[in-house]
């Protein structure tokens, strides 16, 4: 039970201080607001810079082109990345942290290679379609379909809440290719080119205002079979592999990062006011902070602990239910209090008269959605009930 | 860094499981109530599994293993409810002779924290010394030369209490410096009894949950008992992975703030184990209520360990003030 980093770790984050160190201000703020080509262009452009530097896909092996780090220099970069303020995966998110590693580990040879290298170096933005109108937490009651047609399948159907898909290049997809058959063995996981003729993408407005997701319509899409990752109906399987990756540590800068907001609220309380005192007078509030702080910590050395415990390029464990579960609640409740400790000037979600407004609404809001995406903590909750601690299954 | 459990960590703690499985069969709790909370057996035999002389160097007789290993043991300890003043004759290994090898039976009391109510010893009248935290320093005195009136009514009824009125001074055994590190310890060590009362409590709830059928299936296929343990299971995690960072950071203050790891650990042992043993009495339904069930007995230990080495306020606000002085 040995928490002292290496050496060679150390070695490591000082190297990459100093990267980030120049980088980060170099790269500029993210551009406000709505223009998702603007943020794209951000995000990738940013991407590629940790490419060139070789700090891109810390945890992807190096026949993929990552850096393959260790598990240890693995948290030592979430803990920097988290550190200098660096830019946000965004729209990288899916391809670099669950549609590449599927690829990975149920790939074909002739699909790493038109993907991996591409993600790596942000050229490739990948979406998500898994989700239907129909089929949100029953994930496998999916209804979009696919027909073979020669080397082809054509694919008809909708999918909804789609992050990104407006300017994504490829999205993963859910199918299902045998409806005669009980709902988890006849689907398939397919590589949807975004630019295929018969897609149709509407934004939606979140409630942050801003249209981050969309719905797709497919019409006789056309999609190579060769595009299929695993067997023919074998996507369930396929799919929850992507699911555990999801689900597993793709948090884990935003985790840090949190106990640096949890510092800036300190900050804040100091500065406003209450009954004429500092908020931080405040016993109550005070000792609500130091609450969350110390849970913030609890829940990174969980991370640690789940980190050394995982093989190293193996599929992240349940155990991630646990983290996301905990991480998701714990979110909920700092932005909460970020949102107490503003006072009324939290009806504003621009800075007004000098106070963090943006930061810290934009933590509110963005919290709500932690609980729904990925699988909603009450799916969460029931994958541990049933897979961890053995108690009897949903209806399925 | 290599967070998991060494090899011989596993070892140590398959070790005492076993131990505490065979000496603390089920009907075993019944037997100690009625031995007032004190089996002197037990304590004997713990004692010779090095319960005591855990953290002593080989030199002096002990084993020489650090907090992080104490941590494990304890949460053994604390998982099927073994009694007596355990934390506090641990900590006196080195500093009382006798304590390591369980012939002399130290408890204590933590005055350094915020509260000054009534003065409750636990144990006293198996006490052959006692130690006193205070912010001075740790002193000694002699459990013989109090005076004190027995708590009729214990709400844990295997920590028996003295209301003890006036305290000597004792005699200085440690600086104050040594004071704090002993709290600290202490609470690091209560922490690991209080994740053995998360773990158990769950494992408890859970076997229920498969047994007990209603409405003519397992009550663990309805979702608010289901739901309820998923969020035990949570908490026994947090608490575990707070409570072994606390024993490593003590064994190497190099790898973060001691206090902070320390505060942490308590708080959120102490969360879970008061969470999970209410869920596990509410799972429990009727029977939970009774005094047969066991479920009880956890939740009356946690206040008692709740209560000692800083309560979930005083570690809150001690991270409220870390924080602040990070800035
Ligand atoms: C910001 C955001 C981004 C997203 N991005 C994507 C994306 O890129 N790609 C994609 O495919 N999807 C995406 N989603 C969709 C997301 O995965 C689904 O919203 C989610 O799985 C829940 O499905 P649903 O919305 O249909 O809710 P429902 O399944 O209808 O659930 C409604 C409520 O019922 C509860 N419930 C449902 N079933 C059970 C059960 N068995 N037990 C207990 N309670 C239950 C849920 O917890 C929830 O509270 C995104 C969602 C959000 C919010």
């Amino acid at each position: 039970m040995d928490l002292r980093y290496s050496e060679s770790d150390e070695k490591f984050r000082t190297e990459l201080h100093a990267w980030l160190e120049a980088a980060v201000p170099a790269h500029g703020k993210p551009p406000a607001g709505n223009d998702w080509h603007e943020r794209r262009d951000y995000d990738t452009a940013w991407q590629r810079k940790l490419y060139d530097a070789g700090y891109a896909g810390i945890n992807w092996p190096k026949e993929y082109g990552g850096r393959d780090a260790s598990l240890t220099e693995q948290l030592v970069y979430y803990e920097e990345i988290a550190r200098s303020g660096a830019p946000y995966i965004g729209v990288n998110f899916v391809g670099m942290l669950h549609g590449g590693p599927t690829l990975m580990t149920e790939g074909t040879v002739e699909q790493k290679a038109r993907h991996l290298p591409y993600i790596l170096k942000g050229e490739q933005v990948w979406c998500q379609g898994f989700s239907e109108p129909g089929a949100g937490s029953d994930l496998a009651s999916i209804s979009t379909r696919a027909e073979r047609d020669g080397d082809h399948y054509l694919v008809t159907g909708s999918k909804i809440w789609c992050s990104f898909a407006q300017l994504a290049d490829y999205g993963e997809l859910l199918v299902r290719t045998d409806p005669l058959v009980p709902k988890h063995k006849g689907i398939s996981w397919l590589i949807l080119p975004m630019d295929a003729p018969g897609i149709e993408i509407r934004p939606l407005r979140t409630l942050a205002g801003e249209g981050e997701f969309s719905e797709v319509f497919l019409d006789h899409v056309p999609v190579p079979v060769e595009n299929r990752v695993g067997k023919e109906n074998d996507g369930w399987r396929v799919t929850n592999v992507t699911l555990r990756f999801e689900r597993g540590t793709a948090f884990a800068s935003e985790m840090v990062q949190l106990q640096q907001f949890v510092a800036e609220l300190v900050a804040l309380a100091k500065k406003v006011t209450r009954y004429d005192a500092r908020a931080w007078d405040d016993v109550a509030l005070r000792r609500a902070l130091g609450h969350v702080a110390a849970e913030l910590d609890a829940l990174w050395a969980m991370v640690k602990l789940s980190v050394c415990e995982s093989t190293k390029t193996g599929v992240p464990g349940l155990g991630g239910s646990a983290i996301k579960l905990y991480y998701t609640e714990l979110y909920q409740r700092v932005s909460e209090l970020g949102m107490r400790v503003l006072g009324r000037a939290n009806l504003s979600r621009e800075d007004v008269a000098g106070l963090p407004n943006e930061m810290v609404l934009g933590k509110e809001l963005n919290s709500i959605s932690l609980a729904i995406a990925a699988g909603t903590s009450q799916i969460q909750r029931n994958i541990i009930a049933e897979r961890i601690l053995g108690m009897p299954k949903e209806p399925r | 860094m290599d967070f998991q459990l060494s090899e011989d960590q596993k070892a140590l703690q398959a070790g005492i499981r076993s131990f505490c499985e065979s000496r603390m069969p089920k009907g075993k709790l019944a037997e100690i109530e009625h031995k007032n909370g004190f089996d002197a057996g037990l304590w004997a035999e713990l004692a010779e599994m090095d319960v005591f002389g855990l953290r002593l160097p080989e030199s002096d007789g002990g084993v020489g293993l650090g907090n992080a290993d104490a941590v494990i043991v304890f949460a053994e300890l604390g998982r099927r409810l073994l009694a007596g003043p355990l934390v506090w004759t641990h900590l006196a290994a080195g500093l009382i002779k006798g304590a390591a090898s369980g012939e002399v039976v130290v408890g204590g009391l933590d005055l350094m924290g915020p509260e000054s109510g009534p003065l409750l010893v636990e144990h006293l009248d198996q006490l052959d010394a006692l130690l006193i935290l205070r912010p001075q320093g740790v002193y000694r005195v002699d459990p013989r030369s109090l005076s004190g009136r027995p708590i009729a009514a214990p709400l844990d009824p295997f920590t028996p209490l003295h209301h003890v009125e006036g305290l000597p001074e004792g005699e200085l055994v440690l600086g104050p410096a040594e004071a704090e590190r002993l709290r600290l310890e202490g609470a690091a060590l209560v922490s690991g009894q209080l994740l053995g009362i998360a773990e158990s409590t769950l494992e408890l709830a859970a076997a229920y949950a498969k047994e007990r059928h209603q409405f003519g299936r397992a009550i663990g296929s309805f979702q608010a008992i289901k739901h309820m343990l998923a969020d035990m299971f949570v908490r026994q995690e947090v608490a575990r992975a707070a409570v072994y960072a606390a024993g490593a950071t003590l064994d190497d203050p190099g790898v973060g703030d001691v206090v902070r790891a320390v505060s942490t650990a308590k708080i959120m042992a102490g969360e879970g184990a008061m969470k999970n043993a209410r869920s596990c009495i509410q799972i429990h339904g009727g029977m939970g209520f009774t005094w047969e069930i066991p479920a009880h007995f956890y939740m009356k230990r946690t206040w008692v360990l709740e209560s000692v080495f800083g309560t979930i306020e005083e570690h809150a606000d001690r991270c409220a003030e870390l924080v602040e002085r990070s800035l």
